[in-house]
């Protein structure tokens, strides 16, 4: 898939440039819909800083001098659990995304790789279970996750392994099939050169395969990891106690603690918006590429 | 691949056998599970089945007759057709105007996209504290333009619009780059041959672009169509049990409603099914009617 910035010298623009009042036409369009998409968020973020009330009577205005306070942010930390569910979110989004690369990993590798008997018929599998939504599926693995004694417990390791397997299976199918585009299309050769320096398989795969195929292990591991923190579906029904609430589950859990504190929710939805807007400022390519890659394949 | 190395078939036990196991476990095995759930009678999460409904179709029967997910239905179909016409729409626009320049569709895209990452609860949040009644930011913005007279957001006139416009907000960015990438992939030598011929602004686009837009626009077409169908989060965290008054339901949030708040397990898993089966059959409609075209 070619992108906007390798290809942009080729459009021959030079024929057009007298249409100049239509260039800026397009600008303010653009632009437009860039300020709807940004300033929702510097709305929310100027807002968190205010003292109450403000928000309700002037909320556009930016919080300088007495207007400007860290009240919000101090209730959120006292009121509420945030850093523990900061830790709650990140041991689950953690660990399914390491257990995600390495097992869709193998499985592409394995799929790209090897012919053999029913690798068609697995192959329909995958996409399948693409197009299964969370919610076909979700009752009968709360029912079996009751049966071995991992919900409903007091315990947050067990509530939290009762996100994680789920959430491994349903990211699964979607990094196998991106992974196996990616090992499709390298050259056979260099695992061949390494099978003759007496490489055994999974030397090949670790030390040949993994290296080059470094930036789609990327894509797949951010992505997976977004999905995971941002998912609210599958904590909703997992996770009940306020011990192992994430930060999605506690914020959804915040509007009925905060009551009319508008500063409050402010405050939260920044702490949850925050990490993701930094991590998507410095990974955005990869980010982008994985989404629609992951979608026009399926 | 016909490299000696993959003769060995022995390793691949251990390559596919993990994936597998889970997605067996984990979704194969539910997913038919869930079906059969759809014919029992089963009163809460964790408890057993008590055997089968009597007649065992008998949450089928209830869904024709259950207004509620007539609703959710309606709602359901709403989004998917208005998601179709603006999501897609716009994305479109925006895609074939951004064609036109060179200068900041790095930054655009990088922009258009950030709604997507930023999880759903939080938008939620967001956009009730944009649409509060009382102080809230559209309200306050209706004020400075000289408007007394207050909306409320959410109620029985205007909750549907309050619902859906963030959800359509949120995914217009994702459609968009997949537009331009299709964009991009039309070879430049065509237009310089239309613009020999003399065809070039709203002709250019009439006659190149949108044709050889067909097959993304499908891919977009059915993408959003089954989007509509997972929606969860955002109406869930906006608009709570339903309000106003049992009217804002979507099948996602009803299913989860009538599974976790009612207990009535067996007719969520019915809802479930009804949007799977709706998901398959209006994709396959989609791919029959507008049929992928080769150029």
């Amino acid at each position: 898939m070619r992108t906007a910035d390798t290809r942009e010298p080729a459009r021959p623009h030079g024929v057009r440039r007298r249409v100049q009042p239509g260039k800026v036409l397009i600008y303010l369009v653009l632009s437009f819909w860039a300020v709807t998409t940004v300033y929702p968020f510097l709305w929310v973020i100027m807002n968190s800083f205010k003292v109450k009330g403000l928000i309700r009577s002037d909320s556009f205005s930016v919080p300088t001098g007495d207007s400007f306070t860290l009240d919000n942010y101090k209730t959120a930390f006292d009121r509420v659990d945030i850093s523990g569910a900061y830790k709650n979110s990140l041991v689950i989004s953690a660990a399914v995304t390491v257990v995600v690369v390495l097992l869709a990993g193998f499985a592409a590798y394995g799929m790209a790789r090897y012919q053999f008997r029913g690798r068609n018929a697995l192959h329909s599998l995958i996409i399948a279970s693409m197009m299964f939504p969370v919610f076909s599926t979700i009752i009968p693995v709360f029912r079996m996750m009751f049966g071995w004694h991992i919900v409903n417990t007091n315990s947050v390791a067990l509530s939290q392994l009762s996100v994680i397997l789920p959430q491994i299976a349903g990211n699964l199918s979607f990094a196998i099939v991106v992974l196996m585009g990616f090992i499709r299309g390298l050259p056979i050769d260099l695992e061949e050169a390494a099978y003759l320096e007496g490489y055994n398989i999974y030397q090949i795969f670790f030390k040949v395969i993994v290296p080059i195929a470094k930036p789609s292990f990327a894509t797949v591991a951010i992505f997976t990891f977004l999905w995971s923190y941002n998912d609210l579906f599958t904590q909703m029904f997992f996770l009940r106690y306020k011990d192992a609430f994430t930060i999605t589950r506690l914020l959804n859990e915040i509007t009925s603690i905060a009551g009319v504190n508008y500063g409050l929710m402010a405050a939260a939805v920044v702490l949850v918006v925050v990490p993701v807007l930094v991590v998507y400022v410095f990974l955005q390519k990869n980010i982008i590429k994985g989404m629609t890659a992951g979608a026009i394949k399926g | 691949m016909n490299s000696t190395i993959y003769k060995k078939k022995s390793p691949l036990a251990v390559f596919l056998i993990p994936a597998f196991l889970f997605m067996a476990l984990f979704l194969y095995y539910p997913f038919a599970m869930n079906i059969y759930n759809s014919f029992c009678n089963i009163t809460g999460l964790g408890t057993a089945a008590e055997g089968f409904n009597s007649p065992w179709y008998l949450n089928y029967g209830k869904l024709f007759q259950d207004p509620i997910m007539n609703t959710a239905l309606f709602n359901t179909m709403l989004l998917m057709i208005l998601t179709i016409i603006f999501q897609v729409g716009i994305a479109l626009l925006l895609a074939l105007l951004i064609d036109n320049i060179k200068k900041g569709t790095q930054f655009f895209r990088t922009v258009y996209f950030f709604p997507i990452v930023i999880s759903a609860t939080a938008l939620g949040l967001l956009f009730n504290l944009i649409f509060l009644y009382d102080g809230g930011m559209v309200n306050q913005l209706l004020l400075k333009f000289g408007v007394t007279d207050m909306i409320d957001w959410k109620d029985e006139a205007h909750f549907l619009f309050t619902m859906m416009t963030p959800v359509m907000w949120q995914y217009v960015g994702f459609y968009f780059v997949i537009i331009v990438t299709g964009l991009n992939n039309i070879s430049p030598d065509i237009y310089e041959a239309a613009e020999i011929d003399g065809a070039s602004g709203f002709n250019r686009v009439r006659y190149i672009s949108l044709p050889l837009l067909h097959n993304v626009l499908i891919t977009c077409l059915i993408l959003a169509v089954t989007g509509a169908l997972k929606v969860f989060d955002l109406p869930w965290v906006m608009m709570g049990a339903g309000m106003p008054m049992d009217q804002s339901w979507l099948t996602g949030t009803y299913m989860y409603n009538q599974t976790f708040t009612m207990g009535d397990v067996d007719y969520g898993s019915t809802i479930a099914i009804v949007i799977v089966v709706i998901g398959v059959v209006v994709s396959q409609a989609a791919n029959r009617i507008f049929k992928e075209k080769d150029y």
